[in-house]
């Protein structure tokens, strides 16, 4: 653990959704904007950037529109952990004294309907793809199918999560879905994949979001709130974790790149689960977050199945988690979506999160990212 | 070749056997045992090199499992996208002491799936073009 204290200190975010005729570079540039001027400095103040999207083109980009000032940018594409992976880049830059100021960016822009990924590109045979089993869905569907099972996660549950998501988003401007949705329309919602149906499933999306950085005292000096980073982990998978786009797993089990990330994320920050006021976790759809809230250590595995019943995961419970809506309400834009988790995090510390700020403290956040073939990124933030 | 095992596999050194007894082409690592679907070249586990050629075993369990309900974008699918879709199973099977195999599943009614069902390879068409066959499980029936 780095003496030196990370901070953010500018937050930007361009409305969730679907935007015809505005191209996914613009939205990174109008959040941009918005997270300097949140900090009150000037893009030439900024002397590290990273950011990327899956598929709206390079972050670099952006600055032939925000100003040619030279600035040392880095180009981050690494699926849904994106928006992690140019944030561990940043924390790392600052932390070694390489740069005082830094912006992240995440930003995408995808057509409706369900990723395609082709193949090739992942290293597997393209009859993968030509027999129909190359399908994110399909993946959590089966992931949390056997989850159920061993853990006693029941169908209603799974409803519950996306109730919240839908009910948050309506208190949430940015969000995409702002209509509230009761867990029998989402049971009854057209079946995609067993046992998860339509609207437990989040869309992908468009959406732009920008984060300022900044290390010791200029921290103080840009922020009137200060929220500090604590720590930011992020892991790929090991052998023996079951991860999407596998022709077959192993026999023998071994802790998801989620669990790893976020025991060493705590580790770090040297503060625990048991610590987190509000909570932003992957929720692709409802199974994920039920899985993501137990492999990240907030709870034990199939605890969840009497906290979401209990209502201890909304913004009045206990343990408020996507407290925005999540990707559930937001959409997935892919690599807005972990800087999304984090924007969301530092408002609610900050106490500015309007209708949905948390009722009780808050001093300590986590988030938590997952994505393609095996990879997770987790923040622990505090004031 | 063709005629040796009857059928003409979707892609070359995934399934041997004949049509009447398929069999899923995997390797096994010769240093720590780890068994791996398709073939590799090298052990995910241990690293090795030291990696031959296996033919997995034809029956196991039902381990988890789903139902394809929209027709997948193509490409990569090659089936049937619009009206004439029909919903398909997909699961892991459990191959004892071998690997878990994702795989199509020749049942789509969720009443008739359930986890630990015993499951046996077999051969579908695959989507798109007639002519390759793909592999799938297939439910055992009671006392097979």
């Amino acid at each position: 653990m780095s003496d030196v204290e990370v901070g953010i200190v500018g937050l930007g975010i361009h409305p969730f959704g679907r935007h015809e005729g505005v191209t996914g570079l613009q939205m990174a540039a109008l959040a941009a904007r918005r997270a300097l001027d949140d900090a009150g400095i000037r893009w030439s103040d900024v002397d590290f950037a990273a950011g990327g999207s899956d598929s709206a083109g390079n972050a670099d980009t952006s600055v032939s529109v925000l100003g040619l000032t030279g600035v040392p940018f880095i180009n981050v594409e690494n699926g849904c952990a994106t928006g992690g992976s140019a944030l561990t880049t940043a924390h790392a830059m600052l932390t070694a004294g390489s740069a005082e100021i830094a912006l992240v960016v995440g930003f995408d822009k995808h057509p409706p309907g369900a990723f395609n990924p082709l193949p090739e590109e992942w290293g597997l045979g393209a009859w993968y793809g030509e027999t129909g089993l190359m399908l994110t869905t399909q993946f959590f569907a089966m992931k949390i199918q056997r989850y159920m099972a061993e853990h006693g996660i029941s169908a209603s549950t799974l409803a519950k999560v996306a109730a919240k998501a839908f009910a948050n988003g309506s208190r949430n401007p940015n969000a995409w879905r702002r209509k509230p949705l009761s867990e029998d329309e989402i049971l009854a919602s057209k079946m995609v994949n067993p046992p998860l149906t339509q609207f437990m499933f989040c869309s992908p999306g468009e959406g732009a979001v920008a984060l300022v950085l900044a290390r010791g005292s200029r921290i103080k000096e840009l922020s009137r709130a200060p929220v500090y980073l604590r720590s930011v982990a992020f892991r790929t998978r090991r052998f023996g974790s079951f991860e999407v786009f596998s022709p077959s797993v192993p026999l023998e089990a071994a802790p998801s790149p989620t669990a790893e990330a976020a025991a060493a994320a705590f580790e770090q920050a040297g503060i625990g689960p048991e610590d987190v006021d509000v909570a932003q976790l992957q929720d692709t759809e409802s199974g994920a977050e039920v899985m993501h809230l137990a492999e990240s250590g907030l709870c034990e595995h199939g605890e969840q199945e009497s906290l979401i019943q209990s209502g201890a995961t909304r913004i009045s419970g206990r343990l408020p988690v996507n407290t925005d809506g999540g990707c559930l309400a937001c959409g997935e834009p892919i690599g807005a979506s972990g800087l999304r988790q984090v924007h969301e995090v530092v408002l609610q510390l900050r106490g500015e999160a309007g209708e949905r700020q948390i009722p009780g403290p808050c001093r300590v956040g986590f988030t938590q990212v997952y994505g393609a073939p095996g990879v997770s990124a987790c923040t622990v933030l505090s004031v | 070749m063709l005629e040796e095992r009857e059928f003409l596999p979707v892609a070359e050194g995934l399934i041997a056997g004949t049509a009447g007894e398929p069999a899923l082409v995997g390797s096994a690592c010769d240093r720590c045992g780890t068994v791996t679907f398709p073939r590799q070249e090298s052990c995910p586990r241990c690293m090795s090199e030291d990696v031959q050629e296996r033919l997995l075993g034809r029956q196991g369990t039902l381990w988890t499992w789903t139902v394809q309900c929209f027709p997948p974008k193509s490409p990569p699918y090659r089936g049937s996208p619009g009206e004439n879709f029909e919903p398909y199973g997909v699961g892991y099977v459990e191959l004892p002491g071998e690997v878990r195999v994702e795989a199509r599943l020749t049942e789509s009614e969720p009443e008739r799936l359930r986890i630990g069902l015993p499951m046996e390879l077999t051969l579908i068409p695959a989507p798109g073009p007639p002519g390759a066959m793909t592999y799938a499980f297939r439910p055992l029936e009671k006392g097979e």
